[in-house]
């Protein structure tokens, strides 16, 4: 890839996780806001053109009404019409958990509502979810992939630079990971763990259940590249200096699997988010009423759901992009690594 | 022969590991499917110790690890609490749906991927292949599960096949010929999205492994000679870039059992996906860790395949043993 293809790309990426990281200020209500009168509303429409056909330069919604003889359909009450406001003040929030705030970035004056992805059976906005969701499935992609990579590389270098009965112990124990079906191993440890626990208990014990399965192939990587690092010839001289061996590991074998472990990483995190996807999806990771990737799509399980309400599928289209970036960052990655 | 022997001994211990494993996370594990019996109130403690007594759950770790092996030798692998039966039959009837799926869509993602893989290999730099190379990416980029959810929605909206299950209710008792074809059409749904799933993959090891050869000196020098790209192509190049595709198979064929889970439980194929799920979820724990020792068999032994396979086919690896 050229150099300003990965460079859009990393920009793009960082773009996704920094809206993410920013959800509070992005989304335009709280993750837990009911809005009872409209379960299910779809997206809201945003107009520039009113009903008299003139053209307008703030674009605006309109009022939503339930149709009075159909009960979750609704209209347009083209007559109710309220411009969208930029960084108005709603819901106190704290930015990335520190900061706290009431401006939004986007925003209409009370009765009407902005849905921009429509509302689930709460009537819960699922654009302020979706933003707030990624934090959760995010951070658990990236904390278990550190705790995966970490593992890895504290055994991979190990058993690669004392070799012997550790080496044979750590490469067959890692076998049994790398033999089972990565998706069965999940369930089973999931099986052995409590069901019913709070989310921010799940949220923890799934990235200790992700992180742990993982950790086999990048310590296989690590130990392959630790082999053959501790061979060579500076690192043989900085023995005979008298450098110990947590010296020489930290010094001069860590670094040349830097490579290595980038491009594992990058290949870890987007399948690591799809482990907490999956997990939550089937009700075994994280719970309502805390959202997540995962148990926002939960709901379409249900048939009415699936039949009635297509937006509720855009959560999950909205991941597309996100996967996308780190898979094209894996391929630009392990292409230059060759 | 003495390493494919030694790797065969190598699986079984694969095999006794993984099954040693579950076993001590079960150990450690708190709560079982008695805690869960116990707070219906309706069971008296008693019954619950019998229960257990009669399950063998009172006795030790080691104990209870003999016991599970000797009924997994008796072709048993266990007693399921939930379903009150030995778990080997309870799986058995689910693998045979889980391998008439996976079957068919392994099956035909090879039969688009070594196409369309050695098409996008010999053509490269054209649009062709870069057509291959973004629709890999965008498809490895799409999860299964959005896949699933996704054909499920538009099979629904447009009533195009039949979403979910495996037969209609209103063939029951019909003959066999409207049987299969009730059951093909359930089929085209999960098929695609297992094919879908598994393409980019198949795709990018088939052009790659087509390109590596392609640019090997030995082919440059049969261009050389002037032999036409189509006979280089076939009679040179294919022969040598079969070896990552037999192992490549070997997987595929590994993760029969195992690759459908997520997509079985999306379409509601009775499979072993919603059983293995159903089992988590009431802690019927002989269940899973016979499910997961299962679909490991398979795991290891597509591998073992795939290296007897790769013995017969790669003379290079016959030598070795020999030199």
């Amino acid at each position: 890839m050229k150099k300003s293809g990965m460079a859009i790309l990393l920009i793009s990426l960082s773009a996704l996780h920094l809206a993410v990281l920013a959800a509070g200020f992005l989304s335009p209500y709280d993750v837990a806001e009911q809005d009872r009168q409209f379960p299910f509303a779809p997206p809201t429409r945003v107009h520039f053109i009113d009903a008299e056909g003139t053209v307008h330069w703030r674009p605006f919604i309109c009022l939503l009404a339930e149709d009075a003889a159909q009960f979750g359909v609704y209209h347009e009450d083209m007559q109710k019409c309220f411009p969208v406001r930029f960084l108005v003040e709603g819901t106190p929030y704290r930015l990335g958990g520190v900061f706290a705030s009431r401006q939004h970035l986007l925003g209409v004056d009370p009765p009407a509502r902005l849905f921009l992805m429509g509302t689930d059976g709460y009537g819960r906005d699922l654009f302020s979810r979706f933003l707030h969701g990624g934090q959760i499935s995010l951070a658990a992609g990236l904390l278990a992939m550190l705790l995966s990579l970490g593992l890895g590389m504290l055994l991979g270098t190990a058993s690669g630079f004392y070799g012997g009965w550790l080496d044979a112990a750590v490469m067959r124990f890692g076998e049994l990971f790398i033999a089972l079906p990565w998706l069965y191993l999940l369930f089973a440890l999931r099986a052995f763990l409590p069901l019913n626990i709070n989310p921010s208990q799940a949220f923890l014990l799934l990235i200790a259940v992700i992180g742990s399965v993982g950790w086999a192939r990048p310590a296989r990587l690590i130990r392959g590249v630790v082999l053959s690092g501790k061979e060579r010839h500076y690192v043989l001289a900085a023995r005979i200096f008298g450098g110990s061996s947590l010296y020489l590991m930290r010094r001069h074998i860590l670094p040349q699997t830097y490579s290595i472990i980038v491009t594992q990483a990058v290949l870890l995190v987007p399948q690591y988010i799809l482990a907490e996807v999956t997990l939550s999806f089937l009700g075994l990771g994280v719970g309502e009423p805390v959202p997540s990737w995962g148990n926002m799509l939960a709901s379409l399980q249900q048939y009415h759901v699936m039949v009635s309400y297509w937006w509720m599928l855009l959560p999950g289209v909205a991941l597309v992009p996100v996967f996308l970036g780190y898979v094209l960052l894996a391929n630009a990655l392990q292409t230059r690594a060759i | 022969m003495r390493y494919l022997g030694l790797r065969f001994l190598q699986s079984i211990f694969v095999l006794l590991g993984v099954s040693l494993l579950s076993f001590i996370f079960l150990e450690l594990a708190p709560g079982n499917f008695f805690d869960e019996i116990r707070l219906n109130p309706q069971i008296s403690g008693a019954t619950v110790a019998s229960m257990k007594k009669q399950y063998g759950m009172d006795q030790p770790l080691p104990v209870r690890y003999f016991r599970w092996l000797d009924s997994a030798a008796k072709g048993k692998l266990g007693f399921s609490f939930a379903y009150n039966a030995p778990v080997a039959p309870l799986l058995w009837a689910r693998a045979r749906n889980t391998l008439l799926l996976t079957g068919s869509a392994t099956l035909f993602a090879w039969l688009v991927a070594l196409p369309l893989g050695i098409l996008g290999a010999a053509k490269r730099h054209r649009w062709i292949s870069h057509a291959c190379e973004l629709f890999t990416s965008a498809l490895l980029a799409t999860p299964d599960l959005l896949l699933a959810l996704g054909f499920l929605f538009l099979a629904v909206h447009f009533r195009w096949f039949h979403a979910g299950g495996m037969f209609s209710r209103e063939s029951a008792g019909e003959g066999t010929w409207a049987l299969s074809k009730d059951l093909a059409a359930h089929l085209v749904l999960p098929v695609a999205v297992l094919v879908l799933g598994s393409l980019p993959i198949l795709l990018r090891h088939t052009r790659a492994a087509v390109l590596e050869v392609l640019d090997s000196p030995y082919v440059r020098a049969a261009r050389g000679h002037g032999i036409s790209p189509w006979r280089i192509l076939f009679r040179h190049a294919l022969p040598a870039a079969i070896n990552p595709l037999v192992s490549l198979f070997g997987f595929s064929l590994g993760s029969l059992l195992s690759a459908s889970l997520l997509t079985e439980v999306v379409m509601s194929w009775p499979g072993l996906g919603p059983l293995l799920l159903e089992a988590v979820l009431a802690r019927d724990i002989y269940v899973v860790i016979g499910a997961v020792v299962f679909s490991t068999v398979f795991l290891v032994f597509g591998t073992l395949l795939a290296d007897f396979l790769l013995f017969a086919a790669d003379p290079r690896i016959r030598t070795e043993g020999l030199a």
